[in-house]
C-alpha cells in the first residue's frame, strides 16, 4: 500500500482570500488521476501545524491576518520543522511574502517573517492589479505562467533565493523577476487558484512530493488545457 | 403648491440650479438610451456645486443601506415598508449607488421627506458625512471583486470609524455577522439584528484581535478579548420573524430564499425605527416580487426561465439554496467583464458538489473557467452559447430553467430574453 500524500493546508481561517481552495482540489484531483492516495488536513490558525505532510499550502491574507499567521507559525515551529525535513511548501501572494525573512504588516511596518526563502518584502508604490504572464526558470521544467496577480508588494530575493520565473507581462516581485524557490519551498505572487491554470506547476509539487509520476489520459487535461490556451491568447491580444 | 416646490424652494440657488441642469443631462442620457440617466445627472449636477448632496439631504430623514450581498433588494423592501408613511420616498432603485448616484436620487424627488438609499461599500464613510442619516443599514460583509473592490477588514475598519463619528445616527445591523458587528459595534445606538449569516468563509477570526472565534450556531465570541455575538431584538427564525416583545410572524414573502427573509427582517427593524407597526410593514413586503429584474419569470417558446443574480461566492452560496429541485436544469454564467470583476478566482470558493447528479449547464464568456471548476468537484455539466440553447436542452427534460448569472452575464440574458427596453 502506498502511502498517501498529505496535503496540508496552513490555516485557512487567515490565509484564504481568493479562491485558494483551488490549489488544494487541483493537486488532489491530479493525484488522484494518477492513482495516488491523497489525505487533506486543514490546520485552523489554533491548532498546531502537523511535522509529517508532504505538500504545505499557504494562501492570500490582508495584512493583518497575515501578520497574526506569522506570529503564530514562528511560535509553532511545526512548518519550519516539515520544510527542514524537505516538505514540499507551497506559498501565494501573502503567503509567499511570509515565507520570506520580513514583509510589510499593517501601515507597512515591518513585520518578521518565517525566513524559508531569502528574501524581503515591502510595499510598492501602485496596487499591481490584473492578469500575469512569467516564463519560469528552465531548471524547472514547467511551462509558462498564467494567472492573476492582485498585490501592492515589492519583493527582493537575496543570494540563496532563485526567481521562479521572469514577467513577460504584469508585475510579479516588481523588477521582472516573479516568485521565488530554493529547495522544495516556491512561492508566488499568482494570487489564488495559481495551480489550476498552471497543472504544471501542480505536477512539479507533486513529484517534489513522491517522486515520478505516470502520464494523465489526455482527455483528463482537455478542459484545463483549453482554459489555460484561452488566458493566454486573451491577455497576448489585448 | 405641492411638497416639491416648497422643499426646492429651500435649496440655495446654485444647488437649485445644479439639479436642474443635472435633471436636464438625466433626462437627455435617457432618451439617448444611455441607462437611466442617474449617474451622469448626479455627476453634472455635482460639478456644479460640489456640497450637493448635503444640501439635498438637509431636512430629509434618510436611510442609507449597505453590504455586500442584497443591497439592492433590502433597498426595495424598506422602501415598501415605510409606504405606510404616506408620501413619497426618494430611492435609487438602479443600483446607481455612489454619490451621483445618491444625487440624483434626491435630486429627482424634491418633495421626499424619507429617502432610501443603496450605498456602496467603500462610500459609506463620506456618504455618512454628507447625508447625515437617521438610520444606517449594514447588511453582511464578504469577499467580493477583490480586483477593485477593498479588503474586507479594512472596510470594516472604516465602517466603525465613520458611525463612532456620527452619534445621532441609528444603526440597524445584522448581529450575527462578526464583522458586521465589530464596525456597528462603535455606533451609540443599535438595533441588533440575528439576520443569520450562511457564509462564513471570512469571519472565523475575530476582527478585532485576530484570535480564531468560538462558534455555536449563529452565536459567537472570542476567548481572547470578550468580543461577543452582541444581544439581539430582531430575529429571523427559519420562515418566522421574532419581533422584540418575542412573538413570531410566519414572513410569507414572494420574494424566494433565506437571504431574502434575512433582508425583510432587517427591513422591518428599520420601519419599525420609523413607527412603522410589524404588521403594516410585512404587508407591503409581501407584494414585492421582482428586483430590478432579479427573480424575475420569462417564458421562452413554453419554457419558465427564472433569473437570478448574484456576484461572489456568498451570494452563489445563497442563491444555490433556492434552485429549484431536479429534475429543472441550471444554467451558471460567469462574465468577467468591469462590472463583474475580471478576476474568476472566487469561483474555487463556491461549492458546487450539491450540483451532482443534475442537469447542469454551463454559459458565459468565461464559461471555461466555471467548466474547471465544476470538472473539479465532479459535477458533469454541458457547455452551451446562448440562452436559446439552454432552452432546448430545458425543453427535453422539464419545461424549466434556473438561470443563475453573475452581472453582465445576467444583463446579457435580460437583453437576450427582450426583458431590457
Amino acid at each position: 500500500m502506498i502511502d498517501p500524500i498529505r496535503l496540508v493546508w496552513v490555516y485557512p481561517d487567515l490565509l484564504s482570500t481568493y479562491g485558494d481552495r483551488g490549489n488544494v482540489l487541483i493537486l488532489e484531483r491530479r493525484a488522484r488521476l494518477r492513482g495516488l492516495p491523497v489525505e487533506l488536513i486543514e490546520v485552523n490558525s489554533d491548532q498546531p501545524v502537523p511535522r509529517d505532510g508532504s505538500i504545505y499550502l499557504m494562501g492570500g491574507g490582508e495584512d493583518l491576518p497575515q501578520t497574526l499567521a506569522a506570529r503564530r507559525l514562528l511560535a509553532d515551529g511545526g512548518l519550519h520543522d516539515a520544510a527542514a525535513r524537505g516538505a514540499v511548501v507551497f506559498a501565494v501572494c501573502a503567503g509567499y511574502q511570509l515565507l520570506g525573512t520580513e514583509f510589510g504588516g499593517v501601515d507597512d511596518s515591518p513585520v518578521q517573517g518565517l525566513g524559508l526563502l531569502d528574501m524581503r518584502s515591502g510595499r510598492g508604490e501602485q496596487r499591481a492589479v490584473g492578469e500575469i504572464v512569467a516564463d519560469v526558470d528552465p531548471a524547472l521544467n514547467v511551462g509558462r505562467l498564467t494567472g492573476f496577480e492582485n498585490h501592492q508588494g515589492v519583493t527582493r530575493l537575496g543570494p540563496n533565493a532563485r526567481p521562479l520565473a521572469r514577467t513577460s507581462l504584469g508585475t510579479g516581485n516588481g523588477d521582472g523577476t516573479e516568485g521565488a524557490y530554493s529547495g522544495r519551498v516556491l512561492g508566488t505572487y499568482l494570487h489564488g487558484p495559481a495551480l489550476v491554470r498552471n497543472p504544471g506547476l501542480a505536477d512539479l509539487l507533486l513529484y517534489w512530493a513522491s517522486g515520478p509520476l505516470p502520464q494523465l489520459p489526455p482527455q483528463a487535461e482537455e478542459l484545463a488545457n483549453q482554459m489555460r490556451a484561452e488566458r493566454l491568447a486573451a491577455v497576448s491580444a489585448g | 403648491m405641492d411638497d416639491n416646490t416648497h422643499h426646492r424652494s429651500r435649496l440655495p440657488m446654485r444647488a437649485r440650479v445644479a439639479t436642474t441642469v443635472g435633471g436636464a443631462a438625466a433626462t437627455v442620457s435617457r432618451i439617448a438610451g444611455k441607462g437611466d440617466g442617474s449617474v451622469i445627472g448626479g455627476i453634472i449636477g455635482l460639478r456644479l456645486a460640489p456640497d450637493l448632496l448635503s444640501l439635498l439631504a438637509t431636512g430629509r430623514e434618510i436611510v442609507l443601506v449597505t453590504g455586500t450581498n442584497g443591497k439592492t433588494t433590502t433597498t426595495k423592501l424598506i422602501t415598501a415598508a415605510l409606504a405606510p408613511l404616506g408620501g413619497e420616498i426618494a430611492s435609487n432603485i438602479y443600483g446607481a449607488n455612489m454619490e451621483a448616484g445618491l444625487t440624483s436620487a434626491l435630486s429627482r424627488a424634491p418633495g421626499a421627506r424619507v429617502a432610501v438609499l443603496e450605498t456602496d461599500e467603500k462610500y459609506i464613510p463620506s456618504m455618512v458625512k454628507a447625508t447625515r442619516p437617521r438610520v444606517v443599514t449594514l447588511l453582511n460583509l464578504s469577499r467580493d471583486q477583490m480586483d477593485r473592490a477593498a479588503e474586507i477588514w479594512l472596510l470594516a475598519r472604516r465602517w466603525r470609524d465613520a458611525l463612532a463619528a456620527a452619534p445621532d445616527c441609528r444603526v440597524v445591523a445584522n448581529a450575527d455577522d462578526p464583522l458586521v458587528a465589530w464596525a456597528a459595534s462603535s455606533a451609540r445606538q443599535v438595533t441588533w439584528v440575528a439576520a443569520g449569516q450562511r457564509w462564513r468563509e471570512d469571519s472565523w477570526c475575530c476582527p478585532h484581535c485576530g484570535a480564531h472565534l468560538l462558534r455555536d450556531g449563529d452565536d459567537w465570541s472570542c476567548r481572547e478579548c470578550g468580543h461577543r455575538r452582541p444581544p439581539v431584538s430582531w430575529i429571523l427564525q427559519g420562515d418566522d420573524v421574532i419581533d422584540p416583545a418575542g412573538r413570531a410572524t410566519r414572513l410569507d414573502l414572494a420574494l424566494p430564499g433565506r437571504a431574502n427573509r434575512s433582508n425583510a427582517v432587517i427591513a422591518l427593524a428599520v420601519a419599525e425605527a420609523f413607527g412603522v407597526h410589524l404588521t403594516q410593514a410585512l404587508a407591503e413586503l409581501r407584494g414585492v416580487t421582482s428586483v430590478a429584474g432579479r427573480y424575475t419569470q420569462v417564458n421562452r417558446r413554453g419554457c419558465d426561465i427564472r433569473l437570478l443574480l448574484a456576484k461572489n461566492p456568498a451570494g452563489w452560496l445563497e442563491a444555490l439554496d433556492v434552485m429549484a429541485p431536479p429534475p429543472v436544469p441550471i444554467l451558471l454564467s460567469v462574465n468577467a467583464q468591469g462590472p463583474d470583476g475580471r478576476d474568476t478566482s472566487w469561483l474555487w470558493d463556491v461549492d458546487f458538489r450539491r450540483l451532482r447528479g443534475r442537469h447542469v449547464l454551463v454559459g458565459g464568456e468565461r464559461r471555461l473557467d466555471l467548466a474547471v471548476r465544476l470538472e473539479a468537484d465532479a459535477v458533469p455539466f454541458r457547455l452551451i452559447s446562448n440562452i436559446d440553447e439552454a432552452v432546448d436542452v430545458a425543453l427535453t427534460v422539464a419545461p424549466k430553467l434556473e438561470v443563475l448569472a453573475n452581472y453582465t452575464a445576467f444583463q446579457q440574458y435580460r437583453v437576450a430574453l427582450g426583458r431590457v427596453q
